[in-house]
């Protein structure tokens, strides 16, 4: 699999928002075993707080996707994506533009505008948007080479709403990575995403907010390589009735 | 003069953002600055001029998801 011609190995995409402290973050990244951490941006203090965080997340190894999370308009989203850029070295950014504080949906209007902006300039987009089809394919006119719609809103983990959406994009876009991104809560909602041929997911208050992180982080990594093997094993198709998988031919009788 | 960093009011000597930034402290690498809402690039610091009532924004790496 591959991201904007990066080799991926693992399909797990994971935030690094809410841990109970940086040695649990880093545990749960490594129990994950995860390629791809999100991170994000905001106001640095002038202790250099920010610089120990970046410290740690390098020594995980893995590539950073940096975040415009809580942007609500396209310049807003524009200049944190640039601000990342050159703090990350990475042209790589999960671009979101948030439409409405309540539900955190996307504004789908304004994320088109903002990926066609960064893209043009020279910005690898993962945009973060909703199971839209139309909207979809907008944003590969704008120069995504790929999508990441919702499973539900962030932070829910409500699992995948509208799964029949997801089928649909998925049919739809073939040949385009997609990243399932927020609302996966359990680990079968992350194997159900992969089973539907979904390319990976994104997660992060699941492991963050488990009892556990570390152990949830690797139940969830075992998930999505138990939904994609199922996928790829191309799972049999759903009856109405019983069927005997015991051959009827053959039985006794005793009677 | 005054200019509004993160926020917040503050008093600078410098001209630039380049000094401004050394003044208050931010010395750290890992910041990214923008001012008036537009990004400035690391190496465009020492060329930017402050005025008066200017916002600048200084951002560091942080959790997110």
């Amino acid at each position: 699999m591959q991201f904007y011609g990066i080799e991926i190995n693992s399909r797990l995409l994971l935030g690094t928002a809410q841990y109970p402290s940086p040695a649990v973050l880093t545990e749960a990244v490594k129990s994950s075993g995860t390629e791809i951490i999100t991170v994000s941006l905001r106001r640095e203090t002038a202790d250099g707080s920010g610089a120990g965080f970046w410290e740690n997340l390098r020594e995980t190894g893995c590539r950073i996707l940096p975040n415009t999370a809580g942007c609500h308009s396209v310049q807003e989203a524009v200049t944190t994506a640039h601000m990342a850029r050159e703090l990350f070295d990475t042209p790589w950014i999960k671009l979101e533009v948030i439409g409405h504080s309540d539900t955190l949906q996307p504004d789908v209007f304004g994320l088109v505008e903002a990926a066609r902006i960064l893209s043009a300039d020279g910005f690898q987009v993962f945009p973060y948007t909703t199971d839209d089809l139309v909207v979809g394919e907008k944003l590969l006119e704008a120069g995504c080479e790929l999508l990441m719609p919702w499973g539900a809103p962030i932070g829910s983990g409500q699992g995948l709403r509208n799964p029949d959406a997801l089928r649909a994009m998925r049919a739809h876009f073939p040949d385009v990575p997609l990243i399932v991104d927020a609302g996966i809560g359990r680990p079968s909602d992350a194997a159900q995403a992969m089973e539907m041929g979904m390319d990976a997911v994104l997660l992060n208050t699941a492991v963050a907010k488990a009892g556990d992180p570390a152990g949830m982080a690797h139940a969830m990594a075992m998930a999505v390589v138990a939904g994609r093997e199922g996928y790829e094993a191309d799972p049999m198709e759903r009856r109405d009735m019983a069927v005997p998988s015991t051959p009827v031919l053959g039985m006794a009788e005793f009677a | 003069m005054k200019i509004i960093v993160n926020a917040k009011p503050h008093e600078v000597a410098g001209a630039t953002l380049e000094a401004a930034l050394n003044e208050l402290g931010f010395t750290s690498p890992a910041v990214a600055t923008a001012l008036n809402g537009a990004f400035v690039a690391r190496g465009k610091r020492s060329d930017v001029q402050l005025a008066e009532g200017d916002r600048l924004e200084v951002l560091a790496p942080m959790q997110g998801g």
